[in-house]
């Protein structure tokens, strides 16, 4: 049951989300852990038992402190200038130096009052319009009045943060196109869904919330496990994990002819994967992209990422107690457990085996590195005729090659490829403008509905599939051909 | 089957959609002794419909076919008959993901119009959450509760027919999130406000002039709330397609046999290996943009109650 009282409180093991301004970090709530963000060292301890969304100063000592109030700096009517066409940026119209503010910093003076100095102690503020002096208090503001929002996870902050800071563990996927899939591909409580994903597990956070607990999913994974660091941060409660499976994807085509074993399972060395499913929560995940290796240039966006910051968006520590040292002495008991790992493991494959073999899912989402196609053909073998399907893809042309395979495959119709636009703007009287920076690229997705295959007899002749499927393009007959 | 539940198969009393190719679909409400009528011929819904698997393909009394679909609202959406201006699921999927609905949230919503993204919503929160949705038009609020009888979806929504801005949502401190599609959002923030739970509450309003996004935001920081942001979301949609471009004859070199530049046969050659040199042709696959697509829809304000 969710939580519907006066808010959720923040408790100690929790995964957390540091929020200030438009810059997101999440971190694991833990006792006398330094924690760095945004330029800052602190400890959370004073947080634990707040309720989310409080708003925290960091003290001198590196404690949080709960901001009091909303002080607003001066608001009354200053004197401005009318435009700029006199003032010249010669650098030395601050009076303080560097040295002075450190000292200012250094006696503890709070972030409000050095901005306040700043002000006094510039040359060409009163000359500035009132629009640039706003600018200008916003800047210092935000440079000397370090304040944190601890929030609650949730998909709208992880994939946000996701993009902004890690984008190439989720295949550029931007929390917009997220949106999407999670819409057309109607996730509600009580689906039977399959997700295939390689974005650490932030697609699949994402559809057990959409979820709620209710139905179940079966997770496909490529090589030894499933990675699910991203879906920890959410913070579902254990049951939500009783209905979620995986299965290998190494082993569909023998589930598909009928023909699977449990003799070789992909992760005998389990505890491999195991330990590498924690330390891929730990260190940055190397992900071997095989699309691109150049970093991401860092510009100066509305959520620029600092590049002297660490690069790491999480910092979780190992969850104890489930992973046992292997010693050397105890070798029989190693061995008996080693046993009981791979009988539980190969229980499980066959349970998801067996609840994939019903052909009867009630939704397929892939978002991965791979080539969607040959995913696409395979998996939905599994979903029930009149479910939706969505396929997302970093890049359009695969998607191109998927939508003609689908079609020489028939079963599907409503096939639609698409991405989507988004624009930020910023809002205030008399400067309301789109934003300076947008994204330039979220991905794209390929989306239909399943219908019942005629296997047997040819589906539709592609013809027909044209007179299904395809516009009549009454012009362009010269250059267009419908595929 | 419902609008928040699959069903297998085709029953007496479903509202079910039926394709019959390209974008080309409507709802119909199944019933027995009924029939309808398609450009393909009639469907009987006794014999044609009732009891067959849904995604099923109906061969209609003319010869063509058609597939019959479950309904579900990104369909409904496609399908609805429009009382208003409707929310199109692109918008619907960014606000519901802003929003943070999921299964038990509460939420309320107005005006209601033609129960678009009602129908989203009421997808999202359940089984145990619950949408409160007003309308100040009588007769529209009286359709939507009509519709979500028919849809089966009635134990999750209450609509109201009332004002938002004269007197709010009904409900005071528990909604997880307020969504406004209304001429003067400004006026319903303070309603909104009240409505919404104590802490985290979230809350959108969708305008589609500036003017009316700034009044909405200043409001929003009048009444405290914080996180406020805007953004527009438009979608792209490719035609997949392939394109055949001719070469063009630039002639041959005074002696030199061989072609210049362009050479199509050639291994360098980039792009897609169909090339046809004896009708001079370069094929390729292309995901073409449409001729026309939606510039705008209309601007979504987001906002945290603190």
């Amino acid at each position: 049951a969710m939580e519907s009282g006066p808010g959720a409180r923040i408790r100690e093991g929790d995964c957390a989300v540091l929020k200030r301004d438009e810059v997101f970090k999440a971190v694991s709530v833990l006792r006398r852990r330094k924690i760095i963000f945004e330029k800052q060292w602190f400890y959370l301890d004073n947080a634990i038992g707040h309720i989310y969304g409080t708003t925290f100063e960091v003290t001198s000592g590196g404690n949080l402190q709960p901001k009091q109030g909303v002080e607003e700096t001066t608001t009354e009517t200053k004197e401005a200038g009318t435009d700029n066409r006199n003032i010249v940026d010669d650098g030395k119209s601050q009076k303080l130096t560097h040295d002075d503010i450190k000292a200012l910093k250094d006696k503890g003076i709070k972030g409000q009052e050095i901005v306040q100095q700043l002000i006094e102690n510039s040359t060409t503020f009163r000359d500035k319009t009132e629009f640039a002096q706003d600018k200008y208090i916003k800047k210092k503001k935000k440079k000397y009045e370090a304040v944190i929002t601890i929030v609650k996870p949730s998909t709208r902050i992880l994939s946000t943060m996701y993009y902004a800071r890690e984008p190439g563990k989720i295949n550029h996927l931007r929390y917009d196109t997220l949106a999407q899939m999670l819409t057309l591909g109607n996730i509600h409580a009580g689906n039977k869904m399959i997700v295939m994903e390689t974005c650490s597990g932030l697609v699949l956070g994402a559809v057990m919330e959409r979820m709620g607990g209710y139905g179940s999913i079966i997770q496909m994974y490529p090589g030894g496990g499933p990675v699910r660091a991203a879906t920890s941060c959410f913070g579902f409660p254990k049951a939500f994990f009783d209905n979620l499976h995986e299965f290998p994807l190494s082993k569909v085509q023998s589930l598909l002819s009928g023909t699977l074993t449990t003799e070789t399972l992909p992760a005998d060395s389990e505890d491999n994967a195991l330990v590498e499913e924690e330390s891929n929560g730990l260190a940055e995940e190397k992900q071997p992209s095989l699309q691109e290796t150049e970093e991401e240039p860092t510009t100066e966006t509305a959520m620029e990422i600092n590049p002297t910051e660490e690069q790491d968006t999480m910092d979780i520590i190992a969850e104890d107690g489930e992973f046992k040292e292997n010693k050397e002495k105890e070798n029989k008991e190693n061995v008996r457990e080693k046993q009981m790992k791979q009988w539980e493991r190969r229980k499980k494959l066959l349970e998801a085996a067996a609840l994939l073999r019903e052909k009867n899912a009630d939704g397929l989402i892939v978002a991965s590195k791979f080539h969607p196609t040959p995913l696409l053909l395979s998996l939905l073998e599994f979903v029930a005729p009149s479910r939706p399907f969505v396929v997302y893809c970093q890049y359009k042309e695969p998607l191109l090659e998927c939508y003609t395979k689908l079609r020489e495959r028939g079963g599907v119709i409503n096939l639609k490829l698409s991405e989507t636009w988004l624009r930020n703007y910023q809002v205030l009287p008399d400067r309301s403008h789109p934003k300076l920076t947008m994204s330039g690229g979220g991905g794209y997705l390929l989306s239909g509905i399943t219908v019942v295959l005629d296997k047997g007899k040819p589906d539709c002749s592609n013809s027909e599939a044209l007179k299904m499927e395809e516009p009549s393009s009454k012009r362009c007959k010269l250059q267009d051909l419908p595929c | 089957m419902s609008f928040v539940e699959y069903g297998d198969t085709i029953k007496d009393g479903d509202t079910a959609i039926v394709f019959l190719g390209h974008e080309s679909m409507f709802p119909v409400k199944v019933q027995h002794g009924t029939v309808t009528q398609t450009k393909y011929g009639v469907i009987r819904h006794s014999t044609d419909l009732i009891g067959k698997k849904y995604g099923s393909k109906v061969t209609c009394s003319k010869g063509g076919w058609v597939f019959i679909l479950h309904p579900t609202p990104e369909l409904w959406t496609m399908n609805l008959p429009h009382r208003t201006q409707i929310l199109y699921s692109t918008d619907i999927s960014i606000i519901t993901m802003m929003l943070e609905l999921k299964p038990g949230s509460i939420v309320c919503e107005s005006g209601t119009g033609s129960g678009s993204l009602s129908h989203a919503l009421i997808r999202t929160v359940a089984p145990t959450g619950h949408l409160y949705t007003v309308e100040f038009h009588q007769q529209r609020a009286e359709k939507a509760r009509e519709e979500f009888r028919e849809h089966r979806v009635e134990h999750l929504v209450t609509v109201t027919n009332q004002d938002v801005c004269k007197n709010g949502f009904g409900v005071s401190n528990i909604a997880d999130a307020v969504f406004l599609d209304i001429p003067s959002p400004w006026e319903a923030i303070g309603h909104a406000k009240s409505a919404l739970k104590a802490e985290g509450g979230r809350i959108c309003s969708f305008s589609p002039c500036i003017e009316q996004v700034q009044r909405t935001c200043l409001a929003m920081e009048e009444y405290g709330f914080t996180e406020i942001n805007t953004l527009e979301i438009l979608l792209r949609v490719y035609n997949v397609r392939t394109i055949s471009l001719q070469i063009p004859d630039l002639g041959k070199a005074a002696e030199d046999n061989s072609s210049t530049g362009f050479d199509s046969s050639s291994p360098s050659h980039q792009g897609s290996p169909c090339t046809n040199l004896q009708q001079g042709t370069v094929q390729f696959k292309s995901g073409v943009p449409l001729r026309e697509v939606v510039g705008h829809t209309g601007y979504l304000t987001f906002a945290t109650k603190s």
